[in-house]
């Protein structure tokens, strides 16, 4: 384990040692901001909840963590230094989950940085911290299962802005799984069968139970089995395209 | 100790490496060789565990590389081609960061990291980001990396690509000084390289060994071998003079400077005798020289021979 911990720190480290890491934390934070007061109308609902700053995460979330995971396998590629990585005695999983857990972690502080507005809304009413709690656990997993995804459409290219989008497309198909934009393109070849285990697939259906602050085992699984997923097909993905 | 056998990558139909068998042991400097695109850089990452080879098997101090990688990968250090490093880092956050994944603690950690930034010289840069260095620092960055953790094995891809000459001599000198308890190879194309660090040349090229011998045996191979090349004032008498030397079997005038060379027949010594012809002749030489061989010669004809029997074999 001191292999993953090792290259934590190091990625960890490296969003800060550039400029991506602050403009990442001012872009989310600033968008966060005023979805919640412009379109969510955080005052005009008049209501002592979080409701308004968390609807628009899967959505800030569909580009701002695919330009973060993008550059995760792509640029070790680019520049030749995955070379050094894979030859350094760490296996690949490792590398994978090191980096994976970098980029959470990063996200992670963009996030808690948010805490100002936990802390307006206890000052304007009396909200249910756990249900805000709970909103924060998913939001958290959310962005997790977006970087694993980012993580393997990176390791898939050399080029970052291939990854971005590819990323992107991915999430957005994810997001909207439960909704007939997707599912109607399915119904028209697929059984029932499909068609539902596809729309049970959905982020933002997930998402939105947590965010009721019930906290289910199985979407909690929902989010931690994505990544787990994701991850492994990384991990195979570079084992197999290694030289290219 | 490194030893491959039979070690093979392929990519479709294109054959890289080809059967490549050798073995190097302690102590030893192997140069290898062969024109870009011989399949070098794909032999070094096998052995480096990057690649996984199509057939055949290469180990690291008793370590299977595929079977057992990570033991394989901590006995080696390893610079790959272009010297690639986190270009955001400073020198120095490197360089820890690599002991740290190689597993390097406490007061060991410091002094192994003190003693490279010094052996590369390295002391001026080492708050720097890399990104922001020369070619050679960057190389020399490369070469630090590999060689933190003191490893038993070292495979340097291009050491001395990029680097000024006093810098390749620095860096000659120090594959020397670690040559004694170590295996080393070292991929070049620069020949004079070959003769500087290594004890032992392998010529690959279109993914086989060609040649696999010590650098003085392989000079011998070459025509200048035991060659006599001098200049004389009088071209045409001295020319005349060497066409008499009965172990002479060609002479050759640089039709530049003038510079005669005189080719003994095969296995013969003809030096003193020319020296005895000249003074007989009484002939003014300004300089005389024995040849040694030339090893670019050598390379040529072996890795050219090779280049037309593959297109004769296609065709």
């Amino acid at each position: 384990m001191s292999g993953v911990s090792t290259l934590f720190k190091r990625e960890l480290r490296s969003y800060f040692a550039t400029p991506v890491a602050y403009v990442f934390i001012v872009i989310f934070l600033v968008l966060s901001g005023a979805f919640t007061f412009y379109l969510g109308g955080f005052y005009e609902s008049g209501q002592a909840d979080l409701r308004p700053f968390f609807t628009f995460h899967p959505w800030l979330y569909l580009f701002l963590v695919p330009a973060v995971s993008m550059r995760m396998w792509a640029e070790e590629r680019k520049s030749g230094t995955i070379e050094l990585l894979l030859t350094l005695p760490v296996t690949t999983w490792q590398a994978v989950l090191g980096k994976f857990l970098a980029a959470w972690a990063f996200i992670g502080i963009a996030l808690a940085l948010t805490f100002p507005i936990w802390l307006t809304v206890n000052y304007l009413g009396s909200p249910d911290n756990g249900v805000i709690f709970a909103s924060y656990l998913g939001s958290l997993l959310m962005a997790g299962a977006f970087l694993a995804i980012g993580s393997c459409l990176s390791a898939c290219t050399r080029n970052q802005v291939v990854a971005f989008i590819l990323t992107v497309v991915a999430c957005f198909l994810l997001l909207l799984a439960g909704f007939p934009l997707v599912l109607d393109a399915v119904r028209a070849f697929a059984p029932q069968g499909v068609v539902d285990a596809i729309a049970s697939l959905s982020f933002l259906t997930h998402f939105a139970a947590i965010s009721k602050g019930v906290i289910d085992l199985r979407d909690l699984l929902y989010f931690l089995l994505m990544i787990g997923f994701w991850l492994y097909a990384s991990a195979l993905i570079i084992e197999m395209k290694k030289a290219d | 100790m490194i030893e491959t056998r039979q070690l093979s990558k392929r990519y479709g139909d294109l054959v890289a490496v080809d059967g490549i068998s050798f073995t190097v042991e302690p102590g030893q400097v192997l140069g290898f060789l062969g024109p870009n695109g011989a399949g070098k850089s794909t032999t070094m990452k096998m052995i480096a565990g990057f690649l996984a080879p199509t057939s055949g098997s290469a180990s690291v101090c008793g370590f299977d590389v595929e079977k057992q990688p990570l033991e394989a990968r901590r006995s080696l250090g390893y610079l790959p081609e272009g010297a690639p490093s986190y270009g955001e880092m400073t020198v120095l956050e490197f360089l820890k960061f690599i002991a740290d994944v190689r597993g390097l603690k406490g007061e060991t950690r410091e002094r192994r990291i003190d003693d490279v930034i010094g052996r590369l010289h390295l002391e001026r840069v080492v708050e720097q980001p890399i990104d922001t260095l020369s070619k050679g620092f960057k190389r020399r960055v490369g070469i630090a990396q590999a060689i933190v953790h003191d490893p038993k094995v070292l495979i340097l891809d291009e050491p001395t690509d990029g680097l000024d000459p006093n810098q390749k001599h620095e860096v000659r000198g120090l594959i020397n000084d670690m040559a004694r308890d170590k295996t080393i190879i070292v991929s070049t194309h620069i020949l004079e390289e070959v003769h500087a660090v290594c004890d032992r040349a392998v010529i690959i090229a279109a993914g086989k060994v060609l040649a696999d011998a010590k650098p003085a045996e392989l000079e011998a191979r070459s025509r200048y071998h035991q060659a006599v090349s001098l200049t004389a004032l009088d071209v045409a008498a001295a020319r005349e003079a060497l066409a008499r030397v009965p172990d002479v079997a060609a002479i050759e005038v640089d039709p530049q400077d003038g510079r005669i060379t005189a080719f003994p027949k095969p296995g013969r010594a003809i030096f003193n005798e020319v020296g005895d012809v000249l003074k007989a002749q009484n002939i003014a030489v300004r300089e005389l020289a024995l040849e040694g061989g030339r090893l670019d010669e050598v390379f040529r004809t072996i890795t050219t021979r090779a280049a037309t029997a593959t297109q004769e074999a296609r065709t």
